[in-house]
């Protein structure tokens, strides 16, 4: 089956589960596409994580299909070991507490 | 179509009776805005639950209508 065929819900768990730090997000960590990508992208890089990112921009189906996987309206979201950590709002309020970065040491 | 800020305020309210919001237009342009949303009823729920509280109360107007809207979310006493 190619990409496509398979359901997206189940495609975004497989990408969710099979990376420890992924950021999906519009536009790439070197080029985003919009305010709150590049905010989430600038605080991961002012932490020194290692982490992927999704291009929603480039599937619809992932685009539609992440606001449902975690019941979440906007893209960017942040996920740490399969669990959704929130939009770039809740990342730069754990940035600034300190938990983000204990949330990244400790878990990946 | 951009959205005033009272009526912003008035959905959320109208979601979470609790709730002192503030509200400031980052841009100007009535399509930026940032959140200030102060309530009670957040107390034991986690971050994630308390944007979600928020979204509910605008009924699926964030990430459309209300694309940008910065938000952020606390109980009283700034715990």
């Amino acid at each position: 089956m190619t990409d496509a065929q398979i359901d997206p819900q189940t495609r975004i768990a497989g990408i969710v589960k099979g990376n420890d730090i992924v950021l999906f997000m519009k536009g790439t960590s070197l080029f985003p596409q919009c305010g709150f990508s590049s905010r989430a992208v600038a605080i991961l890089d002012r932490l020194g994580a290692t982490y992927e990112t999704v291009d929603v921009l480039q599937d619809p189906d992932i685009r539609q299909g992440i606001k449902e996987y975690s019941d979440w309206p906007t893209v960017p979201q942040l996920y740490v070991k399969g669990e959704f950590v929130g939009g770039s709002d809740i990342m730069m309020e754990m940035f600034e507490s300190g938990e983000l970065q204990e949330l990244l040491v400790t878990e990946a | 179509m951009p959205m005033a800020a009272d009526e912003i305020e008035e959905l959320i309210k109208a979601g979470i009776p609790d709730a002192e919001v503030s509200i400031r237009d980052l841009a100007g342009d009535g399509d930026h805005y940032a959140a200030r949303v102060v309530a009670k009823s957040f107390e034991g729920m986690s971050r994630i639950r308390q944007h979600q509280a928020v979204f509910a109360a605008l009924g699926g107007r964030v990430g459309g209508e209300l694309h940008a809207l910065q938000l952020e979310t606390a109980v009283p006493n700034g715990e």
